[in-house]
């Protein structure tokens, strides 16, 4: 269990910059998420932790340790960082048994073999691979490869956890049942996890804390799940968080119009009004399909159906605002019972149960948080 | 604050790097920069009218011209021979096809000069056997087949050749995504406008690999021009290289010659090579292997029994016949008699054994294949190891030493060694196996690199991070991930480099002293020396051992690779 | 109007039954799917109707007319079939361009030139790829292949469009953007398209009728709609979308979790016919939790609850059994340990295997 801190950190490859000036601080034995597009520099911190790369500027602390100094260009080895690392493709040496393989970071440790047997068996069956400490990594399979990886990062009681992509080879089921697994881990080795993933879905299940990242490697929102999902910053961690309709509207003296259609759309709130210091402007309204209310008679705002796909437990509709498109969905059922099943063409009335406000229009536009 | 690491001035990972550049420049580098500096320099000026003087010169243009013509006939020859019989085994219902496949790929054991001295016996035009039989046969005046012409060079050498194309091609067809066909299929094609318009479109960048190493290997190939050539006065570049210093003892003169048609060599593998980029780097070839699905095949119907046996003729006549043929011959009493019991002998096998010549010979050979292979090997991995995993400034400069060897013909690399090591800079093993063994080292390292990067690629980085998370040193890593797990290339680089080595001719032919013939040399030797039947022996001698090598190798390959 | 009929159709793999007694319709214009998990027999199926496989029984007829029967030895070869087709893993040919990709089969069939170029640039159009018309496919993107293999399928106006899993290679997003593109195309030429997928929001989202197959048998054959509503059997259910089983005694009509006779039932509607115990199913949404102080529904202890942003996941153990619940985090937070009723608002039931 140690403290994390980045410290102005910098990191460029060649002459594209990767991570510019980033502090944040992971607390002992949080588990905390880093959660981003593909190739927007997440796996890099992982890697500075790790020491697999060094910054060009900036310090790196673990615990009381300096592990990294950009300025001074030094680092500590990785070998020297007490750490475990959880890749992933993986990365189970194919030439070792699984029991070898959980032996291995022991045997580097010089722990005497009584005692390391004992810690790797005992880590073994912390992942559920009891019996399977013979085999080769070809006769397991994608999941079990991933289980071995985990005993193995977990063997030497690492301060420090670092997960990189490890489900995203997974299926879905699988997926499901590790994300749990890896939470029952931290929670019962006591070390701070950080995990990396471009997967809302994992970082809103597992996370004490979650920091979303863009493409230019900022951070966007650090904060609990419930936070970044119900409070988001801006409209990017909006949108990386789950399917989002965005309806670009202005503002004239409270009431608002389709950007698209210059249609009378709703009324800005006084909420929105008071925080902002404006009652015109540009705006862009948001919320999940979920929130998007259907019906035949009530509602706000009229919209014509111009698509409609049933996924089974969901039924999700297209809806034409008046040159705007919003996604909606409901639950089959619900739909059934309460007969809001429509057919492409029809005409609906549709309200939110919820809607977000974000000052701009567009992402270019939008302060960030 | 604690146990803060800093960088020393020169890490380790430099000291690795510049001393497998140094390998690279004083193996294969230097050798070649002096061939070129012979060819155009004289005295220390620039000397191009006398360059292209000797080109103009007719007997060295004539054996310029013969090396192009052999070189375009046999890849053509091989070309068709090989995506035929590709295309037979892979996308028809041709019976018996696990076999015919493992068929078609045994010319590749058979050392095509040992090939060539049996054709030379069987249809010399004075004294082929077959020519004698036919002309008794049907009373003819003059031979009817003379194998002893460019015609007879260039289908002894597709013989032995046309394997590079076949294994290309037969493995493109069975990787080659089912769905790719049949979708020309749904789309109104029938199985011969498939097969034209997709199929062999699809594999062309097989087909010209396969006849790019073809074409670079007849290019410049010594063995069947010599024992079929040399006779009747036709000479391609590396036979007259050969005669020019053989004739002269060694002569600078001769030396320079030797390097200016070496420098044309070279550009010509350049330019096949270049050619090739060419063609593929449009980006647009690129097989996409899919799920395993069983190819539609082509029905032979009543064309099935005849094809098989035209398959079967085909290998019984370009195997089984000669090395019949050189067993045979390596047995009787004295060269000319008949292929009668009374006539046989196993004095002449015994006596390889006993007679200094041979017995040298084979001792040479093996010492200095398993050496060249070991050390190669070594290097090779060292190399590879900073060229993939270390990625470095200036690998470019180790990668493009690294494959310069594969373009350069045996005979090139011949010469270039003999410049760089008969004293020029203080060292002279000349006349010694030694010279043989660094020409062996510069010739098979392009095969160490490869199938060491091969390996070297399938392991992954994160397969080493993982290591050094669990507390292990870089050089722990090494020791305890890496070289396990590319054990396999490392073997395969082995044998890759002592098989051919062992029959090895071009380059030990310019080489060899008075006693430090290999194996190659020996066999070519005393077939020049008129003693044929010695030469057969040792041959008989050669192909089993390159026989029983072969088979335990890939015995023991397959055995690896089950148990990955 | 039946646009193309399978007649018991049998396949056998080396006495391995892919294909068990298959009897169907298809109408015409219709979009039909094949649903079922892999190696089912649903794409050996589509194989047999494009004529890549033998049918070792049955008959297939297309529009009247006899495509392959085992009875009289007779079978199309693919290539006379005019039948459009779209594989999983794009099947575009890497040394023609985007155009020579789409007019191979309009050459093949002799098209005059000017009417071949106007079909082309057709299919090129209404898939979006006539700016890139002059590309190598391996210089394009996994969409953009699946789409020059989709116009090279409508470029001769086939009658019947096979499509064997042909999102599956593409990303979430992409899926199901080219989901709406395949209809749109549908409607644009109006061939009848088949559908094979292991997706089951795939099948539906797309399809106007379905076939559910499972080791060679057909499941269920019906509207999207009517299948989720009403599975035909447990395999159904359970294949088409997250699922609970829950073992119940039933007595006297009035169902109980098994071990948990004492408390309320789970309903009072249950079949009788099914025998002692039978099992409850139901989907993970079409569920209430109520806090413990209402007295109705049966009582469960929340396992696990994790939070996916819309929804909350509860895994809620009833006795020995666990279900799992998906509910909208409006409807207020369960905690890990927590005690809580269960209302159950739709079951389906099924006899124990």
């Amino acid at each position: 269990m140690s403290e994390i801190e980045f410290r102005s950190v910098s990191k460029s490859f060649r002459t594209k910059k990767v991570l510019e000036n980033l502090s944040f601080t992971i607390r002992p034995g949080e588990c905390f998420t880093i959660l981003g597009p593909s190739g927007c520099g997440k796996t890099i911190v992982v890697r500075l932790i790790a020491g697999f790369e060094t910054p060009d500027r900036g310090t790196i602390r673990i615990g009381t340790t300096t592990v990294a100094d950009g300025s001074k260009g030094y680092a500590l080895p990785p070998e020297n960082r007490n750490i475990g690392v959880v890749f992933q493709d993986y990365a189970v040496w194919p030439h070792m048994t699984v029991l070898e393989n959980v032996l291995y970071p022991l045997r580097m440790q010089k722990v005497p073999k009584e005692e390391a047997l004992q810690r790797a068996k005992m880590a073994i069956q912390q992942v559920n691979m009891e019996g399977l400490e013979d085999r080769l990594p070809y006769q397991l399979s994608g999941g079990q490869q991933q289980r071995v990886a985990l005993a193995r990062a977990l063997v030497s009681k690492p301060a420090i956890l670092l997960l990189d992509e490890p489900l995203s080879n997974l299926d879905a089921n699988l997926r499901e049942e590790m994300r749990f697994e890896i939470k029952e881990l931290q929670k019962s080795t006591n070390s701070t996890l950080l995990y990396v993933t471009h997967d809302q879905e994992v970082a809103l299940a597992i996370s004490d804390r979650i920091a979303v990242m863009n493409e230019k490697g900022e951070f966007q929102q650090v904060g609990t799940p419930e936070e970044v999902y119900d409070q988001p910053a801006n409209p990017f961690v909006f949108r990386f968080l789950g399917i989002a309709n965005f309806i670009p509207v202005h503002a004239r003296d409270g009431k608002t119009f389709l950007a698209s259609s210059a249609k009378e759309f709703l009324p800005l709130p006084d909420t929105v009004q008071k925080a902002e210091g404006t009652s015109s402007g540009k705006f862009l309204a948001a919320c999940r399909p979920m929130e998007v209310e259907l019906s035949h008679t009530s509602g706000p705002l009229e919209g014509k159906v111009v698509r409609k796909a049933l996924l089974g437990p969901i039924i999700d509709y297209r809806i034409d605002l008046g040159g705007t498109v919003v996604r909606a969905q409901l639950q089959t059922e619900e739909g059934s019972m309460k007969g809001l099943i429509f057919e492409e063409g029809d005409s609906c009335r549709v309200g939110f149960s919820r809607l977000l406000w974000f000052p701009g229009n567009g992402e270019g536009e939008v302060t960030h948080g | 604050m604690v146990d803060i690491y800093t960088k020393p001035k020169i890490s380790v990972a430099q000291i690795v790097l510049l001393f497998s550049i140094l390998v690279l420049v004083v193996v294969v580098g230097i050798p070649v920069i002096l061939i070129f500096l012979t060819a155009f320099f004289e005295d220390g000026k620039l000397n191009i009218p006398g360059f292209v003087q000797i080109l103009k010169d007719p007997d060295t243009y004539q054996a310029l011209w013969n090396s192009l013509v052999i070189a375009f006939g046999t890849t053509l020859v091989s070309t068709t021979v090989g995506v035929f019989f590709a295309w037979l085994v892979a996308r028809t219902d041709l019976p018996f096809k696990k076999t015919m496949k493992a068929l078609f790929l045994v010319p590749f054991m058979l050392p095509s000069f040992i090939g060539a001295l049996a054709w030379k016996v069987l249809l010399s035009p004075r004294a082929g056997y077959i020519n004698k039989f036919l002309m008794a046969l049907l009373g003819l005046e003059n031979a009817p087949i003379d194998i002893m012409s460019m015609g007879g060079i260039i289908v002894i050498e597709s013989m032995y050749l046309f394997p590079f194309v076949f294994l290309q091609v037969e493995s493109a067809l069975e990787r080659m995504d089912p769905t790719l066909e049949e979708s020309a299929r749904i789309s109104g094609a029938g199985l011969l406008t498939i097969t034209r318009k997709i199929t062999l479109p699809l594999v062309l960048p097989s087909i010209l690999s396969g006849a790019l190493l073809v074409a670079l290997y007849s290019l410049a190939h010594f063995g069947v021009p010599a024992i079929l050539g040399t006779e009747k006065g036709i000479y391609n570049i590396p036979t007259k290289i050969y005669e020019r210093i053989y004739s002269s003892g060694g002569s600078f003169r001769a030396i320079r010659v030797g390097t200016i048609l070496s420098t044309i060599l070279v550009i010509s593998a350049a330019l096949i090579l270049k050619a090739q980029d060419l063609l593929l780097k449009k980006g647009k070839y690129q097989i996409i292997a899919g799920k395993s699905m069983r190819p539609m095949l082509l029905k032979l119907r009543a064309l099935r029994t005849p094809l098989l046996i035209v398959s079967i003729l085909y290998i019984g006549i370009t195997v089984i016949l000669p090395t019949v043929t050189i067993f045979l011959v390596g047995g009787l009493k004295t060269y000319g008699l008949s292929f009668e019991l009374k006539n046989l002998t196993w004095a002449n096998y015994l006596e390889i054994f006993r007679w200094k010549m041979t017995k040298d010979a084979i001792w040479n050979s093996v010492y200095l294949s398993l050496g060249a292979a070991l050390v190669t090997m070594l290097a090779g991995t060292m190399i590879s190891y900073v060229i993939v995993k270390s990625r470095p400034r200036g690998k470019f400069i180790l990668e493009l030493l690294g494959v310069l060897p594969f373009s350069l013909p045996g005979t090139v690399i011949a010469l270039g060694v003999i410049l760089t090591w008969s004293g020029r800079f203080g060292i002279n093993i000349y006349n010694t196996p030694w010279i043989i063994f660094v020409a062996y080292v510069a010739r098979y390292m392009a095969f160490s690199l490869k199938s060491n990067s091969a390996a070297l690629q399938q392991v992954s980085d994160s397969l080493e991070e993982a290591s050094r998370a669990c507390g292990a040193t870089h050089f722990q890593t090494l020791k305890n991930i890496v070289l396990p797990l590319i054990r396999p290339g490392m073997i395969s680089a082995f044998f890759l480099i002592f098989l051919p080595a062992l029959r090895e001719l071009t380059t030990s032919v310019l080489l060899y002293g008075p006693t430090t013939r290999t194996i190659g040399v020996a066999i070519y030797a005393l077939n020049e020396d008129g003693e044929t039947v010695r030469a057969a022996a040792l041959a008989s001698v050669a192909l089993i051992i390159i026989l029983v090598g072969e088979t335990s190798i890939r015995n023991f390959l397959a055995r690896l690779q089950k148990q990955e | 109007m039946s646009e193309l009929k399978l007649i018991s159709v049998t396949k056998r793999f080396n006495q391995v039954v892919a294909v068990n007694k298959l009897n169907l319709e298809v109408r015409k214009g219709e979009c039909f799917s094949f649903l079922g998990p892999s190696g089912c027999g649903k794409t050996t199926t589509l194989r047999m109707i494009a004529g890549f496989e033998d049918l070792d029984e049955g008959e297939l007829i297309v529009d009247g007319e006899v495509y392959s029967s085992s009875y009289k030895k007779y079978y199309l070869p693919p290539e006379k079939r005019d039948f459009g087709m779209v594989f999983q893993a794009f099947a575009v040919w890497p040394h023609l361009t985007v155009w020579d990709n789409v007019a191979f089969p309009l050459q093949i069939r002799r098209i005059p030139k000017i009417e071949m170029e106007k079909r082309v640039k057709e299919a090129l159009q209404s898939t979006g790829l006539s700016a890139i018309k002059d590309l190598y496919p391996s210089k394009l993107s996994g969409g953009e292949q699946q789409r020059i293999a989709l116009a090279r399928a409508v470029a001769i106006n086939p009658k019947v469009m096979l499509l064997d899993e042909p999102l599956s290679n593409l990303d979430p997003k992409l899926r199901e953007e080219m989901r709406f593109e395949i209809k749109d195309l549908q409607r644009r030429f109006g061939f009848t398209i088949l559908y094979v997928t292991h997706d089951q929001a795939e099948a539906m989202a797309l399809s106007d009728r379905m076939l559910v197959m499972n080791l060679g048998v057909v499941q269920q054959v019906g509207k999207p709609l009517e299948i989720y509503n009403e599975p035909a059997n447990k395999f159904v259910f359970s294949f088409i979308g997250l699922s609970n089983f829950l073992k119940v005694r039933v007595r006297q009509g009035r169902a109980f979790p098994l071990g948990q006779e004492e408390g309320s039932p789970i309903s009072d509607e249950a079949p009788t016919d099914l025998g002692d115990t039978c099992y409850a199913a139901f989907r993970p949404g079409e569920v209430d939790l109520v806090s413990t102080s209402s007295g109705s529904g049966i009582s469960g202890v929340v396992t696990r609850s994790t939070f996916l942003g819309d929804l909350v996941d509860y895994r809620i153990s009833i006795g020995s059994q666990e279900i799992r619940v998906q509910k909208p985090k409006k409807n207020g937070l369960l905690r890990n340990g927590e005690a809580c009723r269960v209302r159950i608002n739709r079951i389906h039931w099924f006899p124990l295997d």
